[in-house]
């Protein structure tokens, strides 16, 4: 064994991956350098006080909550559902939820204020619906890769055999251990949501992204800069989801969060 | 600590598609008797136990549990627990929750929860285990844990379900011991389903051999080895020898003019075959031959030779290694059965 191993813990890092990782952090950071450039300092300054920062950005982050809230609510119970009850169904469900990248949102759209209640015509919440069509395809692969990573069956029939009804079930057996899936989901629907442009303006919303773009006119130095914080923002705020879901999610053998899987728990025994 | 339960299965049917997983089997468990099911792979075993535990429902028959009826009896309130093949402890929750939860949900206290998960950690001999979680465990620990878990509710009626399958073998047969040790202790009823009839020989009161959803035979091991009731539980449980002969009134001619009485429902006179134990044929070496050693192996305290007899029949026969010693590959030998009565089967080409 020794002959042959290298010395533990350093594995070589080849010439050509720095190469690769050079051009790529190139080909990202040269954008965001010239935009600073762009703004200047000052321009920071003053983005709080711009007309409309503060309410759009306020929308924003509503419709980031609700659309969240609405996607789990709805895809975590149905996904744990198909898995148990209709596995044969898992395939359909794969090509439904994946329908939304397909289709172009304005169909999507016209679809849904077919169906949409009255009520909410006009509201912001609207565009709260069409986020949750949005983030499906996201938010479902992040739970079926969750729930893919334990053992589900085993793991509910054993909760139901100790007593446990299925609410008992969900909310102390299948919910805590899918939380590196739900912090997934999350995740992504919420970048999703902060960042997404076409449909808020086709609904005449004023959600962050289109202040943005609409503030861009009348100054661009101030817009640019916003553009800049909200990338950070929202990079911070994934950075802290992640490190803190990863560590959570290591303490009990699970897997590390990553943004479109969990990967599967990692068993390491040695038998007595 | 817990008081004693009959489990009886009635006629219980179930189908999935054309399959039968179980075809009208009926079983009954004496109060704290521990009953194993052997089958070969497909069988219906699981099946047959999930039914119990209220996972599965029976297409028609009734399962009582001491003497009630439980089919309208939702799995969560049967008060069965249950060990599984695969690892089935919740991750998130460590050791001691482990066992604690059915009390949990029981909505005892905490306190109460502690010393009873305290109390069996140390039954199943990993009380130094209890703050630490599944995945820090081996396979050997996580089952016993699952054992533990199951017994702190102190169900009726103990399901396993091929518990030790995925150990390794060294770890199977210590957890085979202690399960055995435990369920005599606490006298629970329990119902074992396994494949691996060392195990279900060696653990259980009685052993059920099931086939195509059936039981074909529910008896003590014992009893099931040395008479069994038809060709499959024959051959199924431990090694046979089908030694072709003659059946006629009652009684089977083999080995060129041994005639010995014959037990076995429904088989037609004429050419049959005999299911004859290795232990229960003899060999030596003779001038008056019939056969010719073509194998031998070693098994400690016994050597079991393969003879090839003249009509091209190989037999296994058991004897001493100490009386072996002559009965090398190529001698000329004679094999006899001393036996007296043997279950006979339709001749086999
Ligand atoms: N949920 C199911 N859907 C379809 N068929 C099933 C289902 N459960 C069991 N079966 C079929 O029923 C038969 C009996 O299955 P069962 O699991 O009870 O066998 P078993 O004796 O436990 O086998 P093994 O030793 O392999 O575990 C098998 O043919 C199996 O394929
Ligand atoms: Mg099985």
């Amino acid at each position: 064994m020794a002959a042959i191993a290298r010395k533990p813990g350093r594995k070589s890092f080849p010439a050509w991956r720095w190469v690769i990782l050079l051009l790529a952090a190139v080909y990202f950071l040269i954008p965001l350098y010239g935009a600073f450039q762009f703004t200047g300092v000052s321009a920071f300054g003053q983005v709080i006080t711009t007309d409309g920062f503060g309410s759009s950005l306020w929308l924003s982050v509503r419709l980031a909550l609700v659309t969240t809230a609405i996607t789990l609510v709805l895809m975590v119970p149905t996904t744990i559902y198909v898995h148990l009850r209709l596995p044969k169904v898992r395939r359909v469900m794969e090509s439904v939820t994946i329908l939304p990248i397909v289709i172009p949102p304005i169909v999507l759209i016209i679809g849904l204020l077919q169906i949409a209640p009255p009520a909410l015509a006009g509201t912001p919440y609207m565009l709260a619906l069409e986020y949750v069509v949005l983030a499906m395809p996201f938010a479902y692969r992040s739970i079926d890769a969750g729930l893919r990573s334990m053992d589900l069956k085993t793991l509910t029939e054993a909760s139901n055999s100790l007593g446990a009804g299925w609410l008992a079930t969900l909310r102390r057996v299948v919910l805590p251990n899918l939380t590196t899936a739900l912090l997934s989901a999350t995740v992504l629907t919420v970048a999703l949501v902060l960042g997404e442009y076409a449909m808020a303006s086709l609904d005449l919303t004023t959600t962050f992204p289109v202040w943005i773009v609409t503030n861009d006119q009348t100054s661009a130095p101030v817009s640019v800069a916003a553009s800049l914080l909200s990338l950070f923002v929202t990079w911070l705020v994934l950075m802290v989801i992640v490190v803190i879901g990863t560590r959570q999610s290591r303490r009990k053998g699970g897997g590390e969060v990553a943004l479109f899987s969990v990967l599967p728990t990692s068993q390491t025994m040695s038998e007595t | 600590m817990t008081s004693k339960t009959s489990v009886s299965l009635r006629n219980l049917t179930r189908a999935f598609g054309a399959t039968r997983a179980l075809d009208g089997m009926s079983l009954d468990i004496e109060p704290g008797e521990f009953v194993a099911l052997l089958g070969p792979s497909g069988c219906g075993k699981t099946t047959a136990l999930r039914v119990v535990a209220g996972f599965e429902t029976a297409d028609s028959g009734e399962v009582l549990v001491g003497g009630d009826d439980v089919s309208p009896v939702p799995a969560a309130k049967r008060d069965m627990g249950m060990v599984f093949q695969s690892y089935s402890l919740f991750p998130n929750m460590n050791v001691a929750d482990n066992v604690g939860f059915g009390l949990r949900m029981r909505k005892k206290s905490a306190a109460e929860r502690r010393a009873k998960a305290a109390e069996l950690l140390e039954m199943v001999g990993l009380a130094d285990r209890a703050r630490q979680y599944p995945h820090q465990l081996s396979g050997g620990q996580q089952q016993r844990v699952a054992l533990a878990r199951a017994l702190a509710i102190q169900p009726r009626v103990l399901l396993l379900d091929e518990p030790l399958s995925a150990l390794d073998a060294k770890v199977r047969q210590q957890l085979r011991d202690q399960i055995r040790e435990l369920q005599q202790r606490l006298g629970i009823t329990t119902l074992f389903v396994t494949h691996d009839q060392e195990e279900a020989l060696s653990m259980a009161d009685r052993v059920g051999v099931m086939r195509d959803g059936k039981l074909e035979q529910v008896a003590a091991p014992d009893e099931l080895y040395a008479s069994p009731a038809t060709e499959f539980v024959a051959e199924f449980v431990g090694t046979m020898n089908r030694l072709p002969g003659d059946l006629a009134d009652g009684a089977v001619t083999v080995l060129k003019g041994t005639t010995v009485p014959a037990a076995g429902d429904g088989v037609a006179d004429g050419p049959v075959d005999a299911l004859v134990r290795p232990e229960s044929l003899a060999v030596e070496p003779s001038g008056d031959r019939n056969g010719t050693v073509a194998a031998r192996t070693f098994l400690g305290a016994v050597t079991r030779v393969t003879v090839t007899l003249d009509g091209g029949t190989d037999v296994r026969v058991d004897l001493p290694s100490t009386s072996a010693g002559d009965l090398t590959t190529g001698a000329g030998v004679r094999v006899t059965l001393p036996g007296t009565r043997v279950l006979v089967a339709p001749r086999r080409s």
